[in-house]
């Protein structure tokens, strides 16, 4: 790989030793793919975030890099709790304190301590073809497919690196031979509802692994079908970009070659909600709605359906959000209107990545295919899979 | 016998080897604390990777895996070097972070536990002078 002079000094340590090993994971990245040399990134979105994930040696890594600062904006994953309102989560204390020393140690580096899976709806856009270091898997499949950007499925340790040193290694997803698809889903079934974007994501990722979609028949599919879509894509499987006929903006170029097909009907539809998950009871302990990060459409959705309801008593109703949409719900009124019903509206945090069964919960609602996937995984507790309307419900009074 | 390798984190370390024929996942297969594999299903079970020439095809699992490579280092208990079949960015990350000199895609693939073995990194370079 082709180093500039500069990149030479820093590997050899001349700015410090932060630097030295950010350039170090750059270099031996782009040996490992196979990069011909080091290209600028406008952002960086880093994970490794939770104490969950990090633990206390991931803790030591990142204190020892004090001294160093980020030369490109840069933001963070979900935390595993919301920074503020962690003891209303009922957060043990000393989880919540590694937690906060995480994300100062974050902070002192010069990453912006926002933790959220959607950076484009927080003022970190990226224009069509901008290249940026992004780490989490929605985020990702957002920025390539949607916007248009150019970023691979960075680690945490990657993404860091990057946003100290204000680069990446140009290999796949930067590189235009890597974005065409690789098969093509016609979509037949009639998509009604989020989650059924929801729901084709993860049928589409599980079907594609890390091959690149291109999706026929969802004309009209808007920015909140395409945000759940690209959700379920990238927990299903390794997908970092799908194409939308007529909808996304590399749409006309993407198909270069004669690729498999395969159809999704209503029987494939169903069989998402039935015999991947399983359909939402009567009643759960837990309604949890916001994965990825709930937008403020989303926040007012649910007030509006809960508006002068109450939430039966035991049961929980928490949506998940960015500090900054959580903070634009409450000048909007639809805080209030949630609170008013029982339910709680948290920043920062992710349902997965809660300790729900230290809460003595045991059985949760989502309207995210991949809430379904990772609460089951991480949180061990037993997840149901449905619509926001039939979500809500589950823990309304009658 | 001198043996050619790609440098993926640079420095110099010797030790006898370890050589795994099964992935490691350093994240749930080895004891963050004492560094030692606990996974009762890997071919390894009980065995100390501490200032052991550590030889496996890749690494395999959760990300999380570098930051426990860091933390052994800390400890005292990383293995002196890595030699991978194919690295792949937890382990690369790991041993970076960790100051764990590593190579891979040797030239022949001889290694025997047991074996002394002297990895070169920066130089992209392994001795075994038994052989």
């Amino acid at each position: 790989m082709y180093l500039t002079s500069r990149e030479e000094r820093i590997l050899k340590g001349e700015e410090g030793y932060a630097r030295q090993k950010a350039m170090e994971i750059l270099v031996a990245l782009g040996e490992i793919y196979e990069a011909d040399r080091l290209i600028p990134v406008s952002s960086a979105q880093i994970a490794g975030v939770s104490y969950t994930s990090l633990g206390d040696d991931g803790i030591e890594w990142l204190e020892s890099l004090e001294g160093t600062h980020v030369t490109i904006p840069a933001m963070l994953n979900p935390a595993g709790m919301d920074l503020e309102n962690w003891r209303r989560m009922g957060i043990d204390p000393e989880y919540a304190r590694k937690q906060l020393r995480i994300i100062e140690a974050y902070k002192r580096l010069g990453v912006r301590p926002l933790c959220s899976c959607t950076p484009y709806l927080l003022g970190m856009v990226p224009m069509f073809g901008e290249h940026v270091a992004w780490s989490e898997s929605s985020a990702v499949c957002y920025a390539n497919s949607v916007l248009g950007a150019r970023t691979n499925r960075e680690g945490g340790p990657s993404a860091l690196a990057s946003a100290i040193i204000g680069k990446t290694p140009n290999y796949g997803y930067h590189l235009d031979e890597n974005r065409k698809a690789g098969l093509v889903i016609e979509v037949e079934a009639k998509l009604r509802t989020i989650s059924d974007y929801s729901a084709l994501g993860y049928w589409a990722g599980k079907l594609a692994g890390s091959n690149v979609p291109y999706f026929r028949g969802l004309k009209g599919a808007d920015n909140a079908c395409l945000k759940a879509l690209s959700a379920g894509l990238g927990a299903a499987g390794g997908v970092a970009l799908y194409h939308v006929e007529d909808v996304t903006p590399e749409h006309k170029t993407a198909l270069v070659e004669d690729v498999e097909r395969h159809r999704f009907g209503e029987a494939e539809l169903k069989e998402v909600y039935l015999d991947y998950f399983k359909p939402i009871p009567d009643h759960v302990d837990l309604a949890a709605v916001g994965c990825p990060h709930a937008s403020l459409d989303e926040v007012k959705e649910v007030a509006e359906f809960v508006n002068g309801r109450r939430i039966r008593e035991g049961s929980r109703l928490w949506v998940f959000t960015s500090i900054a949409v959580k903070e634009m719900a409450k000048r909007c009124g639809y805080l209030d209107i949630i609170r008013a019903a029982g339910g709680e509206v948290y920043a920062d945090g992710c349902m997965a990545l809660a300790p729900l069964r230290d809460m003595g919960i045991k059985s949760v609602a989502v309207n995210s295919s991949k809430a379904a996937f990772y609460t089951h995984l991480l949180a061990r507790v037993d997840v149901y899979f449905g619509n926001l309307r039939q979500c809500v419900e589950s823990v309304m009074e009658e | 016998m001198i043996i050619r390798c790609r440098r993926i984190s640079r420095g110099y370390g010797e030790g006898y080897a370890l050589v795994s024929p099964e992935p490691i996942s350093f994240f749930g297969q080895v004891d963050r604390v004492r560094g030692i594999i606990c996974d009762e299903e890997h071919p390894l079970y009980g065995e100390s990777v501490s200032d052991r020439v550590l030889i496996f095809p890749h690494g395999k699992g959760s990300t999380v895996g570098s930051y426990v490579l860091y933390g052994l280092a800390k400890r005292g208990k990383a293995p002196s070097a890595i030699i991978c079949l194919e690295a792949e960015p937890i382990i690369a990350v790991g041993a970076i972070i960790a100051g764990i000199p590593m190579v891979d895609k040797p030239e022949s693939y001889v290694f025997e536990t047991g074996m002394f073995v002297r990895v070169y990194a920066d130089k992209g370079i392994i001795e075994v002078p038994s052989l």
